[in-house]
């Protein structure tokens, strides 16, 4: 085939994608009523409450290791002191909203895409249409804004628990002194750090349910349609989510 | 009360409805039946709004079922799916009451989803059951509960006996003419099962090659001739 049409037909392809994604999203945040009240409850359980532990313990990790590489590694050039700061730092601005949204897109995308996709071969979206409702309102919306709404939240948690975890390896096993560490965490620490690992959090949140919920909706038939689904629901909002934080980190600190 | 006329819907190229026309009165039941794969289940899809038609046209109370009047007729309908199609994340209650708890508080729309799930046997132990829980037959009349549950003027079966032993089947069957009797609900029943058609429907229409092949009462359809293959019988000389 030409390669010139081949280029053309990705290229059209691709914006076609694009645009349907973004017609979804736009339709799955803003076609509020009626507003499922009870559903967006449930979500906020299902994608911010139950993901706490999976997300404080990545965090937790995530800290005391930061702490042990910047301790081993500012030792080369006598900068081990700076580890509250760079953990602190770290942790807020990256590694907290990256590692919190890759864990949650593992743990949500797939649960929503899974859930919905199985709704789809088993006809229970097409019940819902006959029950008068809206499948977009009563499936979509409750989880866009749950996740827009909690990953901030667990993103916050996690800072500080990934924060306590590089106190804790620090002064357990690295000798600092524990008022020290934590006094030099917050003298280094600006409110644009945190405030930008939230704004973060929140497009990560978008990037994961509009990922599971797209590809649930559009999942194909029996266990191998929801499969591929779910894994497709996977990859794409880890791609998006480190596509995104290079873009935002750009505009945020450049 | 609905009626289709030139109904017409392909997938890929290849047709599946090729102009089907069809009337069903206000408190009748009919019957489609056909061979697996002929587009019952499509024509059941495009009247609900769920498949776009190529072409033709869908008439409710002698106005076309379009963006304006869907809302109306849905609010109206029930459907039996041939899966029952129960919400896996809600309690049993909670599916039938489903579209009631929308407009009313959770005990009165429990209140009336026990006395749903009575109507079609199931005890108010099934209540707090999560679909999972349930057998293939307790989900159909589970399923059952739900269509009937806001007393809707249109039913639509789809398939309601595949996949029960005769004996459930029998219950579902007799249920459903029970209830269409009883609620003077306006039924479509999409099956293959010709006991279903004879407890369910005044009328059958037997959809093939993409038409209506055949038209006519229940009793008239053993000795009609287009019908002889599907029922198995040797057409009459």
């Amino acid at each position: 085939m030409n390669p010139v049409r081949l280029i053309g037909r990705a290229a059209l392809s691709l914006t076609r994608g694009i645009g349907a994604v973004t017609l979804f999203t736009l339709r799955g945040l803003f076609r509020l009523r009626p507003f499922h009240g009870r559903a967006f409850g449930a979500q906020l359980v299902q994608i911010g409450w139950l993901s706490l532990p999976v997300v404080g313990l990545t965090a937790l990790f995530t800290g005391a290791a930061l702490a042990l590489q910047i301790h081993s590694g500012g030792a080369r050039f006598q900068a081990s002191d700076v580890v509250p700061a760079i953990v602190a730092i770290g942790m807020v601005r990256e590694l907290g909203p990256v590692l919190g949204g890759l864990m949650v897109a593992a743990r949500v995308a797939s649960s929503i895409a899974a859930e919905i996709g199985t709704m789809k071969v088993t006809e229970q979206i097409d019940a819902l249409v006959t029950l008068s409702t809206d499948p977009m309102r009563w499936l979509v919306t409750p989880r866009l804004w749950a996740a827009v709404l909690t990953v901030p939240v667990l993103v916050g948690v996690g800072d500080i628990i990934g924060i306590m975890g590089g106190w804790l390896v620090g002064t357990q096993s690295l000798g600092f002194n524990s008022t020290a560490y934590l006094a030099n965490t917050s003298a280094y620490l600006e409110r644009w750090d945190v405030v930008s690992g939230l704004l973060k959090g929140a497009v990560f949140g978008l990037i994961v349910a509009v990922c599971g919920c797209w590809f649930g909706i559009h999942s194909g038939r029996g266990a191998a349609g929801v499969g591929r689904a779910t894994k497709s629901a996977v990859v794409a909002a880890a791609v998006g989510i480190l596509a995104a934080n290079f873009v935002l980190t750009g505009l945020f600190f450049e | 009360m609905i009626q289709v006329s030139g109904l017409r819907k392909s997938f890929g190229g290849k047709p599946v409805l090729s102009g089907v026309d069809l009337a069903v009165g206000q408190g009748e039941s009919l019957c489609v039946i056909g061979q697996s794969g002929t587009g019952k289940s499509v024509l059941l899809k495009c009247i609900l709004g769920l498949t776009q038609p190529d072409a033709g046209q869908i008439l409710w109370q002698g106005r076309p079922l379009d963006r304006r009047t869907r809302p109306a007729f849905m609010a109206r309908f029930g459907m039996l799916f041939q899966g029952a199609a129960l919400f896996d994340s809600l309690t049993v209650w909670q599916n039938v009451a489903f579209r009631l708890r929308q407009r009313m508080p959770d005990a009165q729309a429990r209140a009336v989803a026990i006395e749903k799930l009575a109507r079609v046997g199931l005890g108010p132990e099934t209540a707090d059951l999560m679909p999972a829980e349930l057998s293939g037959g307790m989900a159909k009349r589970a399923g059952l509960a739900r269509a009937i549950a806001d007393d809707p003027a249109v039913i639509f079966f789809d398939e309601p006996t595949t996949g029960l032993d005769p004996i459930r089947a029998r219950r579902i069957n007799d249920l459903i003419r029970g209830i269409v009797t009883e609620t003077g609900a306006t039924a479509i029943t999409i099956t293959h099962d010709m006991d279903s058609v004879r407890a369910i429907g005044d009328r059958v229409a037997l959809l093939q090659d993409g038409r209506i092949a055949w038209e006519g009462q229940v009793p008239a359809m053993d000795h009609a001739a287009p019908l002889a293959g599907f029922l198995g019988n040797t057409p009459p000389l």
